[in-house]
Order: structure tokens, then C-alpha cells, then sequence
């Protein structure tokens, strides 16, 4: 678990990209972004992929046929409007639907190849891999923020040599270190709606996972502490898979590489389209899409 | 800069005026209530209370009806019969306590609490003898209850709350039904099943045993519900972080509900602090210090005031009001203790 590789994906330097630049529109945003991508240079066989997944909450069917790809070292935003199964879909990744009582999901869910619903598998141990940051901020409430940061440690009993050094590096990634470094033993509860998103974002770096899934991380925060994450996620990205749920267009043009609109229409929600950010914003193939991005429906 | 100060104004509360009509429709029903029970072969506090009441909640409705119409009626009878009812709980606690103070503090003095009876009797004049016995007993009895309990109570509402298992109807439906259970069967079941069935004689470890069927249902429901407050989302933060049920459970549930499971605790000795009848079965009755909570009978709180009341002399009836008072004073000391435990190591 020491060794993680942090080295770069080809193609992957959108921190050198300048950020202030004022885009005039989603699609100019998004081209900005992707002129530092080049499409197909990310390793085959690594990264997340969903094959055929189907979710159901009961008889409820929630989820239709949803076969995407997220590949190593990506940013991929879901759209959609309300209700149409983002949040599902986000939570058969890491095997959390199966949380929610009377529940069945149908599909497959590969993690560098290999399906994380086999049966046999570890749960624990895919779950490590694929963390997750919720909608709405969950600091551990009796836990202090140190330990907050630290906490995945100890509940998946990992060893690490240095804690400190962790500590720090997980706040520095999450863009939390500089305001709360003086006031790590102070209780998370303290902290602004923002910084706890922050810290919930390096709690679950603190375990190193390959993907980081996102449900809609911002919704509740301000504009600078959405910038603060956004810069965490083009951060992030060079180093792990991204998947991220938002409302928000400019948000999704502004962090993701690729673009996946999910629409339900009164059945079972189903993912439209999927395509590299700019090409989605700019000239999506399905005429819902485009109702959907110029804000037309949805 | 502004040069003027701002007058700062509560332009919600009460005005003189409103002050002043409350005050005058307090006044017309005290006033009534004096004038009726004088009028009228009714008699005693209760009459003025009941008269009061009655007489203020028609008064102050017509002063309220002139400005704030029927809602405005309906909205202060609710307010005042839920005032009614406050006061009369407070009326019963307020009444017990000062019975008990008042009768029992008589009987105190260094010798009450430093002392043994095994040289006095229940009919000795006050000062002889004292009931630091029944004291250590009744502690002994609750740390057995409460060590055997805690754990098997908050067990329950784990695999109630958490797992959900197979059995969890059947458990609650048997912790549900155990929350009915007279004290005196719990006795007699522990009766029945050691004492008649085994070498084991009454003690206090028996006694304990007792008290556990009692403690453990409450303990169990208490648990239950602030476990049930921990939000879903803390659950599933810790699942997602690739910790199994029982770490999530015993690093993030547990600890974030724990002030609720010392209530749950503190509630389980509520219960069983003063039993007094599922003791005598079980613990029997002594005069002296029997440190072995394995073997011999003991002394207890309950059990002295229980000997002191039915022994009906002026002065055994008085030692078994202080007996009381001093069961008041050691619960009341738990409880803060445990307050103040629990709160402190939280913050650190
Ligand atoms: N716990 C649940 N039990 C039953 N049905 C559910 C549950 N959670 C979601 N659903 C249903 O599944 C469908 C998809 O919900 P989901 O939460 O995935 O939508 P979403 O795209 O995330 O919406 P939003 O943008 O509002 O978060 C909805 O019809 C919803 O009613
Ligand atoms: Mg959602």
C-alpha cells in the first residue's frame, strides 16, 4: 500500500494550463482544457469500466445498460438532470449500492480488468481503491481533524511509516493544509461547510485509491471553496481516475476530460452519450444532449 | 461614521401594555379562585390551584379572543395546558423531593453513613449505627449489573441497529416484551432457577443477576434509538473508505453516538437503583460488610428502607427516610459522575 505511483499520464499537464483566463463559452472552456489531452494515450486494461450495468431499488428499475469507460488517469463528469440515476450509477462503482436494503444491480464493474462483483472478492479491498467524497460533507464527528485525515488508516488497518508526513501531504493535495495546519487537534465539527468537503476529500486520499468517485462534491459550498476543489481535482487527476457527479456545466467543462449525459425519460435512467468534454459542450450527436447543455430542458 | 447610536429594539416581545393585561388577567383569576372557595363549601390548595387554572384559562381568553380572534384562543389554551402539565410533573417531583429532604435529613449524621447496624438496631434512638453497609451493597450490586448489562444491552442494539440480522424481529419483539417484566419475577426467576437449582446461594453477584433482566431492556432500547440518530452518511463514509462493518462501527458509530449511550446507561440505573424486591430473594438482607459479592447475603439501600418503613416505630420509619435520601444522593452522584467523565474525555 506504501507505493503508489504518482508520476504523470502522458499528455496529462493541465497545472501548467493558466486557469484565470475568462472563457466566453462551455465549449471554449472545455477545447481550453482539452488542447493538453491527447485522446488515446492513457494505457489500455487500467483504470474503471462499466459493462452493462443495470440497478434496481426493489422493483424500482433505476438504471439501464450503462456501459462507460474511465480510463487511467482521466477526469469524466456525469450530467444529468435530477433523478436520472447519476448518484446510482456513481455508487454501483464502488459497491456501495448494496448498502441501501432491496437492492439488485446486474452489469459489470471492472477495476484493471478484473470485475469487483465477483463473487469471492474482497469488498474491503475494492472499496480502498475506489474512495469516495459525498454530496454533503461527512467529517467523522468525534474525531478530531488529524484524525479525520488519518481515520481511513485506521479503519482499514493499513500501516504507514510516517503519519505525519502523510498528514500533511493529503491536506496539501486536498488545498486544506495552509488554514487548518495550526488547528489539527481541533474537532472537524469547527470547520467551514467547504473545509469539511475539503477534508472528507483528503481523508480519502489518505488511503490511496486509484479512483476517486465524486458525487457532486460542490453543491453545497461557495464559489472560492468550488475553485479550491476544482484546482484539487485538475491535481488530482495526474495521478488518479476521476469520476465526478455535477450540476453545474461550467464545473463540468471546466475540471473533466470526458463528458457522460445521463437522461431518464419517466423509465429506468439511461446514459445518452459520452464523449470527450469539448466535443459534448460544443457538438453533442443526440439532440437531447444538446436541449440538456444549452439549458433548453432539464 | 454614523454619530448616532442605534437604538437596539426586541419589537417581538412583550409591550407594557401586554405585560399589563397578562398581569390583570393573572390577578382576575387569583382573585376569582379566593372568591369561589370562599363562596362555596370547596376547600384546600388543590381548589385554588383547580379554580385558578379554570378561571385563567377563561379570562385570559377573552382579553385574547379582543385582539387575536379564535386562533389566537386555541393557540394560547394550547400554550396553557401545556403549561398546566409541566407544572403539574413539576409539582410531583418537586413534592417528592422535598418529602424526602425534609423527612430524611433528620436521621443524618457522620455516624449514617460511616457506620454498620451489626451493633444497632433498626429501633436504636438516631445516631446509633449507620447504613455504609447498604451503601457498599447497593454500589456492588449496580457495577454487576451495570457490567454485565452495558455490554449485553449495547450488543443488542448493534445487531439491531447494525447487522439487521435474521433475528432482529425476534429480539426486539423479546426485548420489547422484557421491558414489561415485574421486578418481582425477576427475582423469582433467579430464585427459581440458581437458588433451587444449584449449590449458589443468595448474593450478591445473584442479586446483580436480577438486576441485569431488568437493566438490559432499557439499556437496549435507549442504545437503539441514539443509535439510530447517527446519520447513514457517516456509515457509509467509513464503509467507502474500505473499513468492514465492524470497524465502521466501533470507529465511527459507536463513538458518535456515545454521549446517547451514557444517557442509555444512566437510564438502565435509573431503573434499578431503588428495587427493592427482587433483592430479597436474591441478596437477602445483612447488618454488616460483606465484601464478597460470590457468597453470603447483603446489605442494601432498598432493602434497609423496606425494613425500616414495615419496623413502624418513630425511629426506624426515620432511618429508612434518610436510608432514602441517601439512595437520592448516591444515584445523583453516578450521574454526574458520568456526565462529567463522558463530556471530558470527549473533548480530548
Ligand atoms: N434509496 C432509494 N430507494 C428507492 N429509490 C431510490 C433510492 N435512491 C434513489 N432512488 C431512485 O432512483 C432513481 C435515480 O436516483 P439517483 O439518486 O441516482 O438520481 P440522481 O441522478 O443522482 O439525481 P440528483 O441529481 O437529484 O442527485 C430515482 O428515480 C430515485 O427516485
Ligand atoms: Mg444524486
Amino acid at each position: 500500500m506504501s507505493q503508489v505511483n504518482y508520476t504523470n499520464q502522458n499528455g496529462k499537464l493541465m497545472s501548467d494550463q493558466p486557469k484565470n483566463t475568462t472563457p466566453s463559452s462551455l465549449s471554449d472552456v472545455a477545447s481550453k482544457r482539452a488542447e493538453s489531452k491527447v485522446a488515446g494515450t492513457q494505457p489500455l486494461g487500467t483504470g474503471l469500466e462499466a459493462r452493462g450495468v443495470h440497478a434496481w431499488f426493489d422493483k424500482h428499475h433505476a438504471l439501464e445498460d450503462v456501459s462507460l469507460d474511465f480510463s487511467a488517469g482521466t477526469v469524466t463528469a456525469l450530467i444529468g438532470p435530477s433523478g436520472c440515476g447519476k448518484s446510482t450509477f456513481i455508487r454501483t462503482l464502488n459497491r456501495m449500492h448494496e448498502f441501501i436494503p432491496h437492492t439488485s444491480m446486474a452489469g459489470q464493474v471492472l477495476l484493471d480488468g478484473k470485475d469487483i462483483y465477483e463473487s469471492g472478492i474482497d469488498v474491503t479491498k475494492i472499496r480502498l481503491q475506489i474512495g469516495m467524497v459525498f454530496q454533503k460533507p461527512n467529517p467523522f464527528p468525534s474525531m478530531t481533524i488529524g484524525e479525520n485525515v488519518l481515520s481511513g488508516l485506521k479503519l482499514a488497518q493499513l500501516k504507514v511509516d510516517n503519519q505525519e508526513d502523510l498528514l500533511e501531504e493529503c491536506l496539501t493535495r486536498a488545498g486544506l493544509w495552509t488554514e487548518v495546519k495550526d488547528r489539527l487537534g481541533a474537532h472537524a465539527g469547527g470547520l467551514s461547510g467547504g473545509q469539511q468537503q475539503r477534508l472528507c476529500i483528503a481523508r480519502a486520499l489518505a488511503v490511496k485509491p486509484k479512483v476517486l468517485l465524486m458525487d457532486e462534491p460542490c453543491s453545497a459550498l461557495d464559489p472560492g471553496s468550488t475553485l479550491r476543489i476544482e484546482e484539487t481535482i485538475s491535481q488530482l487527476s495526474k495521478s488518479m481516475t476521476i469520476v465526478i457527479v455535477t450540476h453545474n456545466m461550467q464545473q463540468a467543462a471546466r475540471v473533466s476530460d470526458y463528458t457522460a449525459f445521463f437522461l431518464s425519460d419517466g423509465g429506468p435512467g439511461q446514459m445518452i452519450e459520452v464523449g470527450p468534454t469539448n466535443e459534448i459542450f460544443s457538438r453533442p450527436r443526440d439532440e437531447r444532449t444538446e436541449n440538456y447543455v444549452t439549458g433548453r430542458f432539464g | 461614521m454614523t454619530t448616532s447610536t442605534v437604538q437596539k429594539m426586541r419589537p417581538w416581545a412583550a409591550t407594557p401594555k401586554d405585560r399589563f393585561i397578562t398581569g390583570l388577567s393573572v390577578f382576575i383569576s387569583a382573585a376569582l379562585s379566593v372568591l369561589i372557595v370562599a363562596a362555596t363549601p370547596m376547600k384546600g390548595k388543590l381548589a385554588y390551584f383547580g379554580l385558578f387554572f379554570l378561571a385563567w384559562f377563561i379570562v385570559d381568553s377573552i382579553f385574547v379572543a379582543r385582539r387575536g380572534g379564535a386562533k389566537g384562543v386555541r393557540d394560547g389554551l394550547a400554550a396553557k395546558v401545556t403549561l398546566l402539565g409541566g407544572i403539574i410533573v413539576c409539582m410531583v417531583v418537586f413534592s417528592i423531593l422535598w418529602a424526602t429532604i425534609s423527612r430524611g435529613l433528620k436521621g443524618l449524621n457522620l455516624e449514617f453513613f460511616t457506620s454498620n447496624m451489626r451493633n444497632a438496631s433498626l429501633f436504636d434512638p438516631i445516631g446509633k449505627g449507620g447504613i455504609l453497609h447498604a451503601i457498599l451493597g447497593t454500589l456492588m450490586l449496580i457495577t454487576i449489573a451495570v457490567v454485565i448489562s452495558v455490554p449485553m444491552g449495547i450488543l443488542t442494539a448493534l445487531y439491531l441497529t447494525e447487522i439487521k440480522g435474521k433475528a432482529a424481529p425476534l429480539i426486539q419483539f423479546l426485548v420489547q416484551a422484557m421491558s414489561g417484566v415485574p421486578s418481582v419475577v425477576a427475582g423469582l426467576f433467579i430464585y427459581a432457577a440458581i437458588i433451587l437449582n444449584t449449590p449458589l446461594r443468595s448474593s450478591a453477584f445473584l442479586g446483580g443477576l436480577a438486576l441485569t433482566i431488568l437493566m438490559v431492556p432499557t439499556v437496549t432500547r435507549t442504545a437503539q434509538e441514539v443509535l439510530n440518530l447517527v446519520p447513514r452518511d457517516l456509515r457509509e463514509a467509513g464503509l467507502a473508505m474500505g473499513a468492514t462493518q465492524w470497524k465502521t462501527v466501533a470507529l465511527v458509530v459507536v463513538p458518535a453516538a456515545r454521549s446517547g449511550l451514557i444517557t442509555a446507561t444512566i437510564l438502565g440505573v435509573a431503573r434499578i437503583a431503588g428495587e427493592t424486591a427482587p433483592l430479597l430473594f436474591t441478596v437477602g438482607v445483612f447488618d454488616s460488610y460483606n465484601f464478597n459479592p460470590f457468597k453470603g447475603d447483603q446489605g442494601t439501600i432498598p432493602t434497609v428502607v423496606w425494613r425500616g418503613l414495615l419496623g413502624g416505630t418513630p425511629e426506624s420509619i426515620q432511618r429508612a427516610w434518610s436510608a432514602i435520601l441517601v439512595l437520592l444522593i448516591v444515584v445523583l452522584i453516578m450521574f454526574v459522575a458520568a456526565r462529567t467523565l463522558g463530556s471530558r474525555s470527549s473533548k480530548n
